[in-house]
């Protein structure tokens, strides 16, 4: 089968206006003002406490809630913490169910009315080959080993936890990539947290992405290599950094490092931005270095077939030495893998912590990611549609916005869409007038992204109808004017009716 | 109705003045406080202008005309 590359790489980081950054600085200022007010009257007793703090023996301890991100927690997150951590009760599809939920004293506790909220659009899943679903003839095969297994392993992989649905799962992985030999873990967390310590260790180096996600940074702390930072997508970063490594080599002995490598993610899922995979390939060979690539919001996402990066680049998946990715995003499942050569694997399976102390995939999960598989890999005759209508989904709801004016983040390709919305206030408008309109959306705002560009985080998934995305377009163009998000200072047109839909067909 | 959309891009306004400073957060009592703030700074500044502004402006007007009247002799000493 022939798999066509892309020859272009188009990313896009558009800095605002500098009135909004000062508008924004603006806003920080006035809140922090009010949280020292707060914090006063906390104190002084004027006010009722709620906050956590040092019981009467501690007082004379060193202070354990004065620091910055405690401060903006008590006095600026509170404030809008109503439009995280909201309870669903249905699957999240395209559509899903949520807990109505009322706060009587600004958001310090909740309760719930006991209604639900029906069909909420959903664009915060991570559903992006709309997997999460419960037609009962999509899942009769996982109903079925639900029935043979049970639920429960209750055990390790290297006890008596392994089935031959593992087994199954690993070499339909392996065949899925490309390459020699897969091991499945339980948790995505957790399989790189527990796996990049055995991997490498003292008088190793990482040279970790800026942007790494939580779980790449935990995994290379605890392992004890020496970490080196470059900045985000910067090869010429990297590669001072590499020449460096190599010249100096480690600190006080000059010894060359025992291993140096390079971790990174396929799509960045704060930005939306790929990785600039060929170029880190070509440094890799040229100096030496091995590289772990985390694949968990760009496998089954980008890619003609769904291979991710590798085959989004036209690059053989040999040329990477550790393949990471997880099941949670769009295959509907849970847990994660690591793909590489069949030593690397056997290794693993000997040395993580994963292997030895944590409990093994459950078996109605590892068949509900064999079906997904199967049907990417088109041994079900299901699904190159899937992959095209997340494509055109993508790149219509990219399209749209760019033309009406927000400032959107990452590559044209990447199903991860952040729009920047940099005004605290605006965090908490934007998110509840969307549920007002009955869409669900995720807000990020520090400290997840920098202080000054909070943004709204939207996944594009296959399952969305053109209907859905059209009445979340028109919703965000409605708020876009009424809050004043349209910052974007090369958006092409007004008129969106003016574009044809036809000259943007996904090509294969 | 011009009257109407007069209200409305007032009303937007304050909207925008509410989001960009925050005030859209606070609880009742804190924005009492802020706008209190807010007003009694303006009408403070507004007051100092009214009270200030004629002579500034008078001292302003006898400093430029002591300029272009210094100047007015010179080109006439020279053309003499």
């Amino acid at each position: 089968m022939e798999l066509s590359a892309k020859k272009t790489f188009i990313e896009h980081f558009e800095q605002a206006p500098m009135y909004v950054a000062v508008l924004t600085f603006v806003g920080f200022g006035v809140g922090t003002v009010f949280g020292y007010l707060r914090d006063f009257m906390r104190a002084w007793g004027l006010e009722k406490r709620n906050v956590a703090q040092e019981r009467e023996q501690q007082k004379d301890f060193v202070p354990l809630y004065q620091d910055f991100e405690n401060f903006y927690t008590r006095n600026l997150y509170v404030r809008i913490r109503d439009n995280w951590n909201r309870p669903i009760c249905s699957v999240p599809g395209p559509q899903f169910d949520l807990m109505e939920r009322v706060t009587d004293d600004y958001n310090w506790t909740f309760r719930f009315t006991g209604r639900t909220i029906k069909n909420v659009i959903n664009m915060g899943s991570y559903n992006y080959l709309g997997f999460a679903e419960t037609d009962p003839n999509a899942l009769k095969t996982v109903a079925k080993e639900l029935q043979r297994y049970g639920t429960g392993i209750c055990s390790t992989r290297q006890e008596m936890g392994t089935l031959d649905k593992h087994v199954e799962l690993e070499n339909l992985v392996a065949k899925f990539l490309g390459v020699e030999d897969a091991m499945v873990f339980g948790m995505g967390f957790a399989t790189n947290s527990m796996n990049i310590p055995a991997l490498v260790g003292k008088g190793c180096l990482i040279l970790s992405d800026e942007l790494n996600h939580t779980s790449l940074v935990l995994g290379a702390r605890l392992s004890g290599a020496t970490i080196r930072i470059f900045k985000h997508n910067n090869m010429q970063s990297l590669e001072k950094l590499l020449r460096d490594a190599i010249v100096y080599g480690q600190p006080r002995s000059r010894r060359a490092w025992r291993k140096i490598i390079i971790l990174v993610e396929g799509i960045y899922s704060m930005e939306g931005s790929i990785v600039r995979l060929p170029e880190i390939v070509s440094l890799k060979n040229k100096y030496k270095a091995y590289l772990y690539l985390d694949e968990a919001h760009s496998i089954g996402a980008v890619g003609a077939t769904g291979r991710g990066v590798v085959e989004y680049f036209g690059m053989n998946p040999n040329d990477v030495d550790v393949l990471m990715g997880t099941f949670t995003k769009s295959f509907g499942a849970a847990g994660g893998y690591i793909a590489g050569k069949k030593g690397l694997v056997d290794f693993l399976r000997t040395h993580s912590h994963s292997a030895v102390y944590a409990t093994s995939m459950c078996p109605p999960v590892a068949e509900q990611i064999i079906r997904a598989m199967k049907c990417l890999m088109g041994l079900d005759g299901t699904t190159q549609g899937k992959l095209r209508q997340l494509g055109k989904n993508t790149r219509y709801f990219r399209r749209r916005l760019h033309e009406m004016g927000f400032i959107i983040y990452g590559n044209d390709d990447s199903p991860v869409v952040p729009l920047l919305l940099y005004m605290p206030g605006k965090i908490g408008a934007f998110a509840r007038r969307m549920l007002e309109k009955n869409i669900g959306v995720v807000v990020v705002g520090f400290p997840a992204t920098p202080i000054t560009e909070s943004r709204a985080r939207f996944c594009v998934s296959a399952a969305h109808t053109r209907e859905m995305l059209d009445t979340v377009l028109n919703a965000l163009d409605e708020l876009g004017d009424f809050l004043h998000l349209k910052y974007s200072r090369y958006s092409k047109s007004s008129h969106p009716e003016l574009y044809e839909e036809t000259r943007f067909e996904f090509e294969d | 109705m011009d009257i109407k959309s007069m209200k409305n891009y007032l009303y937007w306004l304050y909207c925008q003045f509410e989001l960009i400073t925050c005030s859209y957060l606070m609880e009742p009592w804190e924005k009492v406080l802020f706008y209190t703030f807010n007003v009694s700074m303006l009408v403070m500044v507004a007051y100092t202008a009214y009270i200030f502004f004629p002579v500034h402006i008078s001292t302003a007007f006898q400093f430029c005309l002591h300029l272009f009247g210094s100047q007015h002799e010179n080109t006439v000493s020279v053309v003499k």
